[in-house]
């Protein structure tokens, strides 16, 4: 905050449009369903640890899908799990994203042919706004993924969404 | 124990349950008949001169020509020594008898088994899917499975 601080003091006054002030609020605290289904995981939890943090672009892993914003689909999706996905995205309040991380996710990757039990991207269950490549990806794949995704939040506008005429 | 020991001592005291073997192969096996091999291998495990306490895998086999089989790699921590036992039945009767009771381990190996190849192993305690879904069409692994179309709503192949 060091080039803030005792900037507000006279006047603490701030013109924004409310579409600013909401998608400002929201892609900062874009808190996460918290699973990982295969080794892109360890990634994803390096991602969380200390080194690179995702924490400080307000990245929050919540136990329950009722508290997310995006679900960060990390590792392989087979046919059984795909089934559980799929609810626990219908579970999330909206407006929901999800992050496909990984190329088993995006595509099946290594078992796109033979892989009797993996489904073939889990695009087919769900609608993924971003897709992180990689096999896996490393962290910062990861954050550039986050990152995309912020920029697709800025862009949005709830109140157009939430009031249809206006 | 050499392997040639324990087949003539499994030879003497089972007879006709104890099939071909190969004996001078790198991993030596002992054939053995698919519905005596609960009381095959309690022998080989009970008996201190064999003391076989640990089975090191059980895996599902598709012979391809209509047959299925299941491998044992057992081994002793006593005596360190080892042997294969192999056992073999027809697609149309895949029953073999389960060793779940002998090697707790055995178990889940079963199951495995059974999901992969539909080898139903007689007088297993609780013989369900243990990887796929329950209502997974076929056994994955069976030399003439085809990928579903579908799975619950679901497109399977790429």
């Amino acid at each position: 905050m060091g080039i803030l601080n005792y900037k507000f003091e006279s006047s603490n006054i701030l013109i924004t449009s409310l579409d600013g002030l909401l998608n400002w609020a929201r892609l900062s605290s874009l808190w996460q369903m918290q699973f990982g289904l295969a080794c892109c995981a360890i990634e994803m939890m390096a991602a969380s640890a200390s080194n690179f943090d995702i924490m400080r672009f307000g990245v929050i892993p919540r136990a329950t899908p009722r508290q997310c914003d995006v679900m960060i689909v990390s590792g392989t999706v087979t046919l059984k799990m795909a089934t559980r996905i799929k609810r626990l995205f219908d579970q999330m309040p909206e407006p929901r994203y999800v992050i496909s991380m990984g190329s088993c996710s995006n595509c099946g990757g290594p078992y796109w042919e033979h892989g009797y039990h993996v489904l073939k991207g889990v695009d087919r269950v769900i609608p993924v706004d971003v897709y992180v490549p990689g096999c896996p990806p490393r962290p910062e794949a990861l954050l550039e993924g986050i990152i995309k995704l912020q920029e697709k939040v800025r862009k949005e506008s709830l109140v157009k969404k939430l009031v249809p005429s206006a | 124990m050499t392997a040639q020991e324990i087949y003539d001592n499994l030879k003497a005291k089972f007879g006709d349950a104890v099939g071909e073997a190969r004996l001078d192969a790198l991993q030596p096996w002992i054939a053995i008949s698919e519905t005596r091999t609960r009381e095959i291998c309690q022998f080989l495990r009970d008996e201190p001169a064999f003391a076989f306490d640990y089975l090191s895998c059980l895996s599902g086999v598709d012979y391809a020509d209509g047959k299925l089989g299941v491998v044992y790699h057992l081994f002793s921590m006593i005596h360190r020594h080892k042997i294969v036992l192999r056992t073999m039945c027809t697609r149309e009767h895949p029953h073999i008898q389960s060793v779940s009771a002998v090697w707790g381990t055995a178990n889940w190996h079963e199951r495995e088994a059974y999901d992969m190849f539909g080898i139903v192993f007689d007088e297993h305690p609780d013989l369900r899917r243990i990887l796929c879904g329950d209502d997974y069409p076929g056994y994955p692994l069976r030399k003439d499975f085809k990928v579903p179309e579908f799975y619950n709503g679901m497109k399977v192949p790429y």
